[in-house]
């Protein structure tokens, strides 16, 4: 019978499925950061439980690190400082491995585990993170989980799952000049809703997915869970393995080009059905921007703010209301009227290589409108030294942007890097919620080329008009 | 893990949609390595005022809901972040079942390991008790894990769907992991084969 993806992997990683239990399924990588950990380490402490497959099990410090030069002698913020430290200690006595803030593997967890090569086609890998959905970009089942099962998974190295629904996105046609993989994903969530993907695993498909690179590919898986799906997922092609040949745990020569062909069966098989189907015409999408406090909140670039009468469903009417209010926009402003304090470019979402090439080639030879604090935070730190060496943060820092370390930084605000209340922020991060950013702080989601125009005119602009 | 077979307790009701875990416990609160001490910072946006002092406009702080064992809310309540936290805060909040027309994947799972029951009840089951939540002064309904209804005094009834196998964990107040070590040898196997294959 044919198989989608999803079903492949499903199928070749359970190890058991007890009668009336849910599945026991395998995890072959277990990615861990300071801050959904501690608990789950000191639950094993408890129980005298060990470490199952250290060996599958990697570490790094991302959420609450700073992204000033100083970090690496001492995180100032006693707390956070803690939780480091508690991570050290953990992953020593359980002997797991720690990329720390002084390590050139350290960044956010989802940016190095495929820039090391961890993230390989056709695995189970979990994190204690909602956006652990980035690495289904290559062909790989991977999802969020909360910290008691992130003690399973160290404990058994299993996790306990019921069979999740299929949804494919289909995207017909092809992306226009000027949009973006964000604008893609934007677009889909405002489509089908931030609980439109609940209780499934999402498979996207069609040409612009192909087309698409891959740090636009891990834009879109990233987001997935902003509509409700825990994992999204992308078929591994030839794109997959270009940009994967090399990687340093990668299998190498020889042994990749054997990796490679198997991984190429980890597809859905012709007539292999999905329980929904979401269509989304490419052909008619533009550049999109969040206007509101959930990521299913957005616009066109062409497009005004929404009002609350602009909603059928009395709950989106009330959403919508509450949303303008928090963000102080009035209904039928037009989307390129909104004026920013801050601009962060960062995050599991564009923090890649690629996304800060894309950002410095609209600023390239331009400034940093007055009044705007502009910020980049590259994905890891071998991702700043790539930029670096080649001239990209020189691009950035001409433009008058502040160029830090790598962490997750501004797009939750765990570290120094947050809003005041009442500054507007473009972001190329994930999540637009009340305060994400800083108490009372209002973000707008956007790609890195939009954050990017906006950070030099002040205001929104359509990066297809952008010269 | 704390066992949950039946309650009768007040609802409080928060009657919004999309509720995410950032409102339900903001993220300057992460930092803390253990399970406790987060019940005090839950909806903190919301519930206090620049000085610290309870938001008199936030419905939970009212004096009729304080007590209050069962949150009512509105659709895709717990979205977004997988932070446990979340979970963590409420139940030291006082709530042990939410009520709501649907929840976010991660948040459910979360409550589940915590001996928290969440409860998906149709729009208009939710919209009738949070109705009479907003209404009245003390009200409150009954959840029954065990026959899977959600009642009242008035005359209220409406049964529930949940996982039979989370049922019984939570009735018997047992962890994951250790039913899935009973599952050892399998995992053994599995771990043998795999190493062949890679």
């Amino acid at each position: 019978m044919p198989k989608t993806m999803f079903e492949k992997i499903w199928d070749t990683h359970l190890v058991a499925e007890p009668e009336g239990e849910p599945a026991i399924l395998y995890i072959d990588l277990h990615l861990v950061h300071e801050v959904t950990s501690p608990q789950a380490f000191e639950g094993l402490r408890l129980t005298g439980r060990k470490v199952r497959r250290p060996d599958l099990t990697i570490s790094t410090v991302d959420h609450n690190v700073p992204t000033d030069e100083t970090r690496t002698e001492v995180i100032k913020d006693p707390i956070a400082r803690q939780q480091v430290e508690a991570l050290r200690q953990n992953c020593t006595d359980f002997g797991v491995t720690l990329y720390d803030v002084d390590s050139s593997a350290q960044g956010i967890v989802h940016v190095i585990g495929p820039e090391q090569g961890y993230t390989q086609p056709g695995m189970t890998i979990v994190c204690g993170d909602s956006h652990t959905s980035t690495h289904g970009a290559f062909g790989s089942l991977a999802f969020g989980i909360g910290t008691s099962e992130v003690e399973h998974v160290l404990a058994t190295q299993t996790l306990r799952q019921r069979t999740p629904k299929t949804m494919e996105v289909r995207f017909n046609g092809e992306l226009p000049v000027g949009v973006s993989a964000k604008d893609m994903i934007l677009a889909t969530i405002g489509q089908m809703g931030t609980a439109g993907g609940t209780g499934h695993v999402i498979e996207y498909t069609g040409e612009a997915i192909r087309d698409l690179n891959m740090e636009g590919r891990m834009t879109i898986c990233n987001m997935t869970i902003e509509g409700g799906a825990r994992a999204g997922m992308i078929a591994p092609d030839d794109t997959t393995f270009k940009w994967m040949r090399g990687r340093k745990f990668v299998p190498q020569g020889d042994d990749f080009d054997a990796a490679a062909a198997e991984w190429s069966q980890i597809v859905t098989d012709d007539g292999a059905e999905y329980d929904t189907l979401v269509e989304i015409d490419c052909e008619s999408l533009e550049p999109f921007i969040s206007w509101g406090t959930n990521p299913g909140q957005v616009a066109r670039v062409s497009e005004s703010v929404p009002g609350p009468d602009d909603f059928d469903d009395p709950a989106e009417q009330e959403s919508a209301e509450r949303a303008l209010e928090y963000m102080a926009l009035d209904a039928g402003t037009a989307m390129q009227d909104i004026r920013l304090d801050r601009v962060f470019i960062g995050s599991c979402t564009n923090a890649r290589l690629e996304d800060l090439r894309a950002a410095a080639s609209i600023i390239q030879g331009k400034r940093v409108a007055e009044g705007v604090r502009a910020q980049v935070m590259p994905g890891s730190t071998l991702t700043k030294w790539a930029a670096e060496k080649e001239g990209i943060s020189e691009i950035f820092k001409d433009a008058g942007f502040e160029w830090r370390e790598s962490g997750c930084s501004m797009c939750l605000g765990m570290n120094p890097d947050i809003l005041v209340p009442g500054e507007r922020c473009a972001s190329t991060s994930n999540r637009n919620f009340e305060g994400r950013q800083g108490k009372g702080g209002r973000t707008h989601l956007v790609s890195p080329e939009m954050a990017a125009a906006a950070a030099i005119a002040g205001h929104f602009v359509d990066v297809r008009d952008w010269d | 893990m704390e066992k949950f077979t039946r309650l009768t307790g007040r609802v409080a009701p928060l009657n919004r949609a999309n509720v995410d875990t950032d409102q339900i416990i903001p993220k300057q609160f992460l930092k803390r390595i253990e399970r406790t001490g987060f019940g005090e910072f839950a909806f903190f946006d919301w519930r206090y005022l620049e000085d610290g002092v309870p938001n008199p406009d936030f419905i939970l702080n009212e004096a009729r809901y304080q007590g209050a064992s069962i949150l009512v809310a509105g659709r895709n309540f717990g979205s977004g972040s997988s932070r446990e936290h979340a979970p963590w805060a409420l139940n030291e909040m006082g709530f042990r079942a939410i009520i709501a027309p649907s929840f976010a994947d991660i948040f459910r799972n979360n409550c589940m390991q915590n001996g928290m029951v969440p409860i998906v009840l149709s729009q208009n089951q939710v919209d009738h008790i949070m109705g009479n939540a907003l209404k009245g002064v003390g009200y409150e309904v009954t959840v029954d894990l065990e026959a899977q209804t959600v009642s009242d005094a008035e005359g209220f009834s409406a049964s529930f769907e949940f996982d039979s196998f989370r049922r019984n964990s939570l009735m018997k107040g047992l962890d994951d992991i250790g039913i899935t070590l009973q599952n050892s040898d399998a995992i053994d196997e599995f771990e043998s084969a795999r190493a062949a294959r890679w």
